[in-house]
């Protein structure tokens, strides 16, 4: 038995970010996912869709470690790490962002920047101020200005838009040095204009940080990845190309309700 | 590098009237000349009095305004502090007093407040809101009645009499002046060291707790550390607290730590307000004011009645409390100077 699960860890390749291998969760009687398989390269943008309750977020939740899966393992970068406490997987570059933003209502812009940076660094208990040259603050610093935050720099949290909030929501998971992101519908409630400026930002991300994107809009979805997942009722039931997908006449019934067709 | 850089500048007096705030530098001036004003009563039942019960709120405003922990075991602590320098230090209660000196006895007692309050820190971590109010409800009634009824260690009901404060330096400190002195720089630095810390990694750290500790844990935080770790420098604050009060008394009693005590803490940092460390300096000028004065007002038996009556006004009028009051009267003075410039 250990041989086998001694395998199984060395059986991950570096080659892949994430690699999900039967993913199953269930609550009680209900079954939010069963049997997910899933491979991401490393640097891969994969855009996840599907209806309400499709189980998108649980997979989002098992995949940090939020809860444990009910069966299924998954592997990080070739390392196993199924059994690791959500924090232990911070620390080796996994982010997310949440679908409701999740934020210090009572502190800047730059200084919930700065705690994301330092949440990954030591000095987390430091009684001093951080000095501007600070290299958290100095990341802090460029983050904002990758999600065109930089003209609200010390702006109370409470204080920003709702599109605004949103691009916090992606800065906090920008900081630390993150190799794979997962955007929790990053586009829920803005604007056209807010939505372009969010399609820029992810698209001008560094090459090397892949991420899964859940998101309704499929414009959207479409402009910021190159393989799409299609779930539906907890199981994943069709990968592709964007066009592929879009082009699927089962996608089109299920998840379009069949207005193209 | 950086570090470098910034020691070789000169620092100018207008950086430093801006680091410090020139509001603060004016209070302080006003406080180290009030005993030129005051007399002996004044300067030690109303200014030192009201520093000492500033600090224990002030050590409230800590928890509540920065880590949400609304925490009413505050007065235990500082009561834990007093005990120690009863029991390690002198009194003339004829149980202990073991006599140790003070600069042994202050640093000893403030560590066991600070570790007292961490504990209690500990206990209370996985509660929220109003529940952490009644468990360290529950914690400060439950210390109020073992020290009436435990002998070897509290000596029970009577407590501890002839606790003074020491004399070093040729200075008696327990005389109202040199006793205001001390008070005041001990809270001076209390303030300021939260008034600094409040915008450090620390400070904005357990900010953010309060704010959204689901976010801090999925940034890779330990909130329940960082809950503690505050706890312990209330405690500490608290402690140096209660070092001053049980000089200031004299004595320590089950009496000094009792609930009535516990509420009137929240009372000081309600009125005055937990968004900014001067908020429970000022609330503690406020109460002291009111129960050294309200008994010529309206009776020895009523004077609870008019605090209580004032402290439905704060809550009603500002929930901020007087610090509310004076952020919304601000920009009325402000229209008001604009309009007599026209």
């Amino acid at each position: 038995m250990s041989e086998v699960s001694v395998a199984s860890r060395l059986q991950g390749s570096g080659a892949y970010a994430l690699e999900l291998e039967g993913i199953a969760r269930h609550f009680g009687a209900l079954v939010a996912l069963s049997g997910i398989n899933m491979r991401i390269a490393a640097g891969e943008r994969r855009a996840v869709l599907g209806s309400n309750g499709a189980g998108k977020t649980t997979l989002f939740n098992a995949i940090t470690g939020d809860f444990l899966p009910t069966a299924g393992r998954i592997r990080f970068f070739g390392e196993d790490i199924t059994d690791l406490p959500p924090h232990e997987r911070i620390r080796r570059g996994l982010r997310r962002t949440y679908q409701i933003s999740q934020l210090f209502k009572g502190l800047s812009v730059l200084d919930s920047i700065f705690l994301a940076c330092r949440g990954v660094s030591r000095r987390r208990f430091s009684v001093l101020r951080p000095t501007s040259g600070d290299v958290n603050m100095v990341q802090a610093e460029s983050i904002l200005n990758a999600v065109h935050l930089e003209g609200d720099r010390d702006a109370l949290v409470a204080t920003l838009s709702h599109g605004q909030q949103r691009q916090l929501e992606i800065a906090l998971a920008l900081a630390g040095a993150p190799r794979f992101i997962l955007f929790d519908e990053p586009a829920a409630g803005l604007s056209p204009t807010e939505r372009r400026d969010l399609v820029a930002i992810l698209n001008a991300l560094p090459k090397h940080i892949g991420y899964i994107i859940i998101e309704h809009d499929l414009d959207v979805a479409l402009r910021v990845s190159e393989h799409v997942s299609m779930m539906h009722n907890g199981r994943l039931f069709k990968e592709g190309t964007p066009q592929e997908i879009e082009a699927d006449p089962e996608v089109q019934e299920i998840y379009l309700g069949g207005k193209h067709g | 590098m950086t570090v470098l850089a910034s020691t070789e500048q000169p620092v100018s007096a207008g950086t430093v009237i801006e680091k410090i705030g020139a509001g603060n530098i004016v209070l302080l001036v006003l406080l180290v000349l009030y005993p030129a004003v005051a007399s002996n009563f004044f300067l030690a039942q109303i200014g030192a009095y009201s520093l000492i019960l500033g600090m224990i709120a002030l050590s409230l405003m800590l928890l509540a305004g920065y880590g949400g922990m609304v925490s009413l075991a505050q007065i235990s602590v500082a009561g834990i502090a007093g005990y120690t320098v009863a029991v390690f230090g002198l009194n003339n209660s004829g149980v202990h007093g073991f006599g140790w000196p003070f600069w042994i006895v202050v640093p000893f007692a403030t560590l066991i407040g600070a570790v007292a309050s961490a504990l209690i820190g500990l206990i209370s971590n996985r509660t929220e809101g109003i529940y952490t109010i009644m468990i360290t409800l529950a914690i400060a009634t439950a210390f109020f009645y073992f020290t009436q009824q435990n002998y070897s260690l509290f000596n029970g009901f009577p407590g501890y009499t002839g606790i003074r404060a020491p004399e070093f330096w040729g200075v008696a400190w327990r005389d109202p002046l040199p006793f205001y002195y001390l008070c005041l720089g001990f809270a001076v630095v209390t303030y300021a060291a939260v008034l600094y810390g409040s915008r450090s990694t620390y400070g904005l750290t357990l900010q953010a707790v309060r704010d959204n500790p689901r976010r801090m844990r999925a940034l890779g935080f330990n909130v329940t550390a960082h809950k503690v770790v505050a706890y312990f420098y209330a405690g500490v604050i608290a402690g140096l607290a209660g070092v001053l009060l049980v000089w200031f008394n004299g004595r320590i009693s089950p009496g000094t730590i009792n609930v009535a005590a516990a509420i009137n803490v929240l009372i000081i940092a309600v009125i005055g307000g937990m968004r900014h460390p001067i908020g429970p300096f000022l609330g503690a000028i406020v109460v002291v004011l009111m129960q050294t004065f309200a008994i010529d007002i309206v009776g020895a038996e009523r004077f609870n009645t008019l605090i209580g009556l004032f402290f439905l006004v704060i809550v009603f009028v500002s929930p901020d409390g007087l610090l509310g009051l004076w952020g919304r009267i601000k920009p009325h003075l402000a229209q008001e100077s604009l309009r007599s410039l026209r």
